[in-house]
């Protein structure tokens, strides 16, 4: 489930992919209109589940989203500012389609938590002192019906996925767990997988074209956990 | 396509482009006049059984639906669209009366992850129109709830041929869809199961 930034047009390759995610990571402020022209366009055009995300602040925006095609909304800084939201948009809308966003790292030095993982926002620049497993179990009671994972430890790393922490959370949550960072050749995926993720996210390692999404199906599937193959002729 | 409501109809844009694309013209309507002359009626469900059992209530739904399956018109239900079909859904303790036009009972899901999300095969029924050319192939779920005994009968049945169900498998069997005569549905969401949902929404479309 890559990562797809704002600028990426070229619906027409998306079919081989099992999911979209878009995380509008600058669109703090940004123009929200074209926000939501991009959704609605790709929602009449790529016939597959879209998770869109970032600034996200209300009820409202959620609404816009949804009502623009997207399937689920990722919260993140939204959540932590205001955790009522997640209980709010849970109710409303099922929490089938409130996915919870956790950037989580181990606590830096002279800092704690009783997991000794800590939430981070602003792309993982900025600890906020809350216990990043507790969060989650925290947003799952509230209504995320889905938790989208992210080491901000791993992330860029293209070391592997931070297994310890897909455990911990894994051990705590019982909604479908969406690990992210770390990715950096194909056997990383089955890996994260076996940790307990029941999907694995990629962003960069698929854009810059290091490895094909083929190469992280074969990788899962040689370990023997199903994906879906793309062999149905077009429509 | 019935609609709850006009601002319902917004989210159903994905639903929508997927039927347009194989060729149907689509309409999303709450009036009843428009519902009952269109070829294909598509019911399509989101949230809690109750609240889209009440939806379909404000609109006079069911007996929209009742009318079209006595004329032999085509309905496809999908997602919770499916599930109000059966006899009743038990949410939180608590039992709505569905459609009822299948015996059966929406209950939870016993797996330990929930909602069920993402791609999965079926047991695909045999002799299946609707799966025909994708029967190997995934399609895309998420739900927590679902029917997972089949109640048909002989004595129910006894002039009408049973319905042709295809299973789903996650934590149990579960029913992924159901032909039976005029009347369709799909647990899964064919609008977002890619090319292989393309196809059979495709199927249904041609046999309009």
């Amino acid at each position: 489930m890559p990562v797809i930034p704002w600028n990426w047009r070229r619906v027409t390759t998306v079919t081989v992919l099992m999911s979209l995610v878009f995380l509008d990571i600058t669109a703090s402020s940004g123009n929200r209109e074209t926000t939501f022209d991009v959704v609605r366009r790709t929602a009449e055009s790529v016939f597959i589940p879209l998770t869109v995300g970032g600034g996200v602040r209300s009820v409202d925006d959620f609404d816009r989203l949804l009502r623009a095609g997207a399937d689920k909304v990722s919260l993140n800084t939204a959540a932590i500012a205001d955790p009522a939201l997640l209980t709010a948009a849970g109710k409303r809308f099922g929490a089938q389609c409130v996915v919870l966003s956790v950037d989580a790292r181990r606590c830096p030095a002279g800092t704690s938590t009783p997991s000794g993982f800590e939430v981070t926002t602003h792309g993982g620049r900025k600890g906020t002192g809350i216990d990043a497993l507790a969060w989650a179990v925290e947003g799952v009671e509230r209504g995320a019906g889905e938790v989208l994972l992210n080491s901000m430890d791993a992330d860029g790393t293209t070391s592997g996925f931070d297994t310890e922490l897909i455990e911990r959370v894994r051990a705590l949550v019982s909604v479908p767990l969406i690990a992210s960072g770390g990715a950096g050749a194909p056997e990383d995926f089955p890996v994260a997988v076996r940790a307990g993720a029941d999907a694995v996210l990629a962003a960069s390692v698929f854009h810059f074209g290091e490895m094909s999404i083929q190469d992280a199906k074969f990788a899962l599937e040689g370990e023997g956990f199903p994906v879906r193959r793309h062999n149905v002729p077009h429509v | 396509m019935l609609s709850s409501s006009i601002t319902a109809a917004e989210t159903f844009v994905p639903l929508s482009g997927a039927l347009e694309r194989v060729g149907a013209r689509v309409e999303v309507t709450a009036e009843r006049d428009r519902a009952m002359e269109c070829d294909g009626l598509v019911v399509p469900g989101v949230g809690a059984f109750a609240a889209c059992m009440r939806g379909i209530e404000d609109v006079g739904g069911a007996s929209i639906i009742e009318r079209r399956l006595a004329g032999g018109r085509a309905v496809l239900g999908i997602c919770v669209g499916m599930q109000v079909l059966f006899s009743s859904g038990v949410e939180h303790g608590e039992t709505t009366a569905g459609l009822d036009q299948w015996p059966g009972v929406v209950e939870r899901l016993h797996a330990p992850v929930l909602p069920h999300m993402g791609w999965d095969t079926l047991e695909v029924g045999e002799g299946s129109v609707l799966f025909r050319g994708v029967e190997n192939e995934r399609f895309y779920f998420v739900h927590s709830y679902g029917v997972q005994s089949w109640e048909w009968s002989a004595q129910i049945s006894s002039v009408q041929r049973p319905p042709l169900v295809s299973w789903g498998d996650y934590g149990g069997r579960f029913m992924a869809a159901v032909e039976n005569g005029p009347l369709v549905a799909t647990q899964f969401h064919p609008e977002k199961s890619g090319e292989a949902g393309s196809v059979l929404l495709r199927n249904w479309v041609q046999a309009l």
